[in-house]
């Protein structure tokens, strides 16, 4: 099931391209001199150690921070000061699954998927309540169309909040942290979803993760980032990292730190 | 349990200085963290006396039990024989100690992971905490900015937001507040009857006081108390409900679908709340008329209706419509102010309660800034 043989129709092509990115906030840079591309149907992975700055590429990438310095284009198109109008038609074809999930939780399950559809299509009222039921049974959510966000669980919260971010079938996915808080039943199951998405939609996915397991199950192509030197110290498919990268950083992240001498544990008093 | 005995801190520890400048530290008892523990800096003047000693060695064959205090105690210790140069030998002390001080000193101390307790210099205060009110000013002028887009939009039919939710916002600022209205205006208006009645009273102009609670509700007090119930009810609840939202990323989820966070949640909460202050206000001026007929029939021995008929004759439309037009505003600048608050709220749970807080603050101030313009204005007018 491992995905790394199937690759989406147009293989190479390059989907997502980041350029020299430096990002800040104020005069604190938190990365800089990042560069990459992600092709189309890849299931990229963003990996590096907690606060490294992961999520905060994520959201430079879907355009809630603007970076220092450097580009990202999406194809042909400049992403980065780009016309407000353009930039908002782009973030239609994005689908983005937030840590928390972020429903909003004034709406059942039914409307939060349902507001993109109501807002960016003339479907009426009743075809669009079917199709956010087909969504929700897509992620394993059938017959919870009423239900409000804070009446299930954090996992189910997850999931309908992929729900919502594939309710306009989109061209790029965006996962912050999706297994953390779950699991492992429910992260391999959402790991599932997400290759499941990938294969079906075509849809070019960027996942941020420091969840070895999905990493390793999921991923075809990554990026490191590393804390100290505040930049990115290795890229490419993360079996090959944890192969053949010399980069020590990057290989005791993927090898769970299992070279470093392992401290004593019973140190517990009577 | 816990014993600040001074006798029980030295009867843990014996110093003992061998011949050949090696300074034994002897543990006795039980060091367990519900204890006063000594503290290092008992060993200092020991470390630090000439001649120094040169090596340190610990004895814990009296140790009774020990917890991380010790451990704390020990790593103290430690600290104080590195900067000094002398040797701490640890053989003594139990396994499983030597394994938690291998442990708390495995990582070297982040350089400049302790953050600076400077304080800046008296002008570099001033200076940054005027550029941050500067900021501040911009971002208000850049949210009132948009909010006059949005509402244009709105006019023109292009603003988005669910009808629901306006209509939940007018039934929770409005149906909701009813209650709390009718309390407040009714004691108010009871209170501005005593004022006046206690002076009326002296030149036997008792009948007045239905004048003064009359103008007085409709000109000021209605919009005033609704303005400033309204902040502490409703303008907490749009920071509370928008701060949270920004927390868990719900407002991030409406712009990267593409969907104004400020013509989504902003513009229905405003719309209710403008729409509904000038209705609250006509309430509470009748209720505080009510409580002004309260006192006079209770206390003054007017009739109800001499006291209704005496009110009637006092206020005027004008008086009305300055306390309505009051209202309306105060609404306004009540619900802009939680909202700018809620989507200023920073990204913990904490912030959340601070955005509260500000936004009351802000509005009542605002409110009260307002009322006083609108005394100017209506002198200047003459109405």
């Amino acid at each position: 099931m491992a995905g790394d043989s199937i690759k989406a129709g147009a293989a190479a092509e390059p989907h997502i391209i980041v350029r020299n990115l430096t990002m800040a906030y104020g005069s604190f840079v938190v990365m800089r001199d990042l560069n990459f591309t992600v092709r189309k149907g890849d299931i990229f992975i963003i990996m590096g150690g907690s606060g490294c700055g992961k999520s905060t590429l994520l959201r430079h990438l879907i355009g809630l921070n603007e970076p220092a310095r450097g580009e990202i284009l999406y194809g042909d198109f400049n992403f980065t000061g780009a016309d407000p109008v353009q930039r908002e038609l782009l973030l239609r074809r994005f689908g983005i699954l937030y840590q928390g999930g972020a429903l909003w939780s004034s709406m059942t399950l039914a409307e939060n998927v349902g507001l993109p559809l109501g807002e960016f299509t003339d479907l009426t009222p009743a075809q669009i309540r079917e199709i956010a039921a087909l969504k929700l049974a897509f992620v394993g959510l059938k017959g919870f169309e009423d239900y409000y966000p804070s009446q299930i669980s954090g996992g189910m919260q997850k999931r309908a909040g992929l729900a919502r971010a594939i309710a306009l079938d989109p061209e790029v996915l965006f996962f912050d942290e999706p297994s953390a808080g779950l699991d492992p039943i429910s992260s391999r199951l959402l790991d599932d979803l997400i290759l499941e998405m990938r294969n079906s939609l075509g849809a070019t996915i960027v996942v941020v993760t420091h969840e070895l397991a999905s990493i390793f199950t999921i991923g075809n192509n990554s990026i490191f980032l590393d804390a100290d030197s505040r930049t990115m110290t290795a890229s490419g498919d993360p079996k090959e990292l944890l192969a053949h990268c010399t980069n020590p950083t990057v290989h005791r992240f993927l090898t769970r730190g299992a070279q470093e001498k392992e401290l004593g544990k019973d140190g517990q008093a009577s | 349990m816990t014993d600040a005995n001074p006798n029980t801190q030295r009867e843990l520890l014996s110093l003992e200085r061998g011949a050949d400048s090696t300074l034994t530290i002897r543990l006795l008892g039980k060091w367990h963290l519900n204890r006063a523990l000594p503290a290092a800096g008992l060993v200092n003047s020991e470390l630090s006396a000439t001649p120094a000693p040169r090596r340190v060695a610990f004895d814990a064959s009296q140790l009774g039990g020990w917890d991380s205090g010790l451990v704390s105690f020990l790593e103290g210790v430690s600290e104080l024989c590195r900067t000094r140069g002398i040797a701490a030998d640890r053989s003594g002390l139990p396994a499983g100690v030597q394994r938690l001080l291998a442990l708390a000193e495995a990582v070297p101390e982040k350089q400049g992971a302790r953050s600076g307790e400077v304080r800046a210099p008296f002008f570099a205060r001033v200076g940054n905490a005027t550029i941050d009110y500067v900021r501040a000013a911009g971002e208000v002028m850049a949210f009132v900015g948009d909010l006059s887009r949005a509402t244009v939009g709105l006019v023109t039919g292009r603003a988005r937001f669910r009808r629901i939710d306006l209509l939940e916002n007018i039934q929770n600022c409005g149906a909701n507040a009813v209650g709390i209205v009718t309390l407040i205006s009714f004691l108010v208006g009871v209170i501005l009857a005593f004022m006046g009645a206690v002076q009326l009273q002296q030149f036997g102009a008792a009948i007045y006081v239905a004048d003064l609670v009359g103008i007085g509700m409709l000109r000021e007090m209605g919009a005033m108390m609704t303005a400033i119930i309204m902040s502490g009810r409703t303008g907490a609840a749009f920071a509370a409900q928008l701060g949270t939202m920004k927390v868990t990323q719900e407002t991030d989820a409406l712009t990267t679908m593409g969907i104004s966070p400020l013509e989504f949640l902003v513009l229905p909460r405003v719309i209710a709340l403008v729409l509904m202050m000038p209705l609250l206000c006509l309430y509470s001026d009748f209720m505080g008329i009510l409580g002004g007929a309260f006192v006079g029939v209770a206390m003054l021995g007017l009739s109800f209706t001499s006291y209704m008929r005496e009110t009637i004759h006092a206020i005027s439309l004008s008086n009305l419509f300055i306390g309505l037009v009051k209202a309306t505003v105060y609404g306004g600048l009540i619900a802009m102010a939680g909202c700018l608050r809620g989507f200023q709220c920073g990204n913990s749970s904490s912030a959340v309660g601070d955005a509260a807080t500000r936004a009351v603050v802000s509005s009542i101030v605002l409110v009260v800034i307002a009322c006083g313009v609108f005394a100017f204005l209506t002198n200047v007018l003459g109405i």
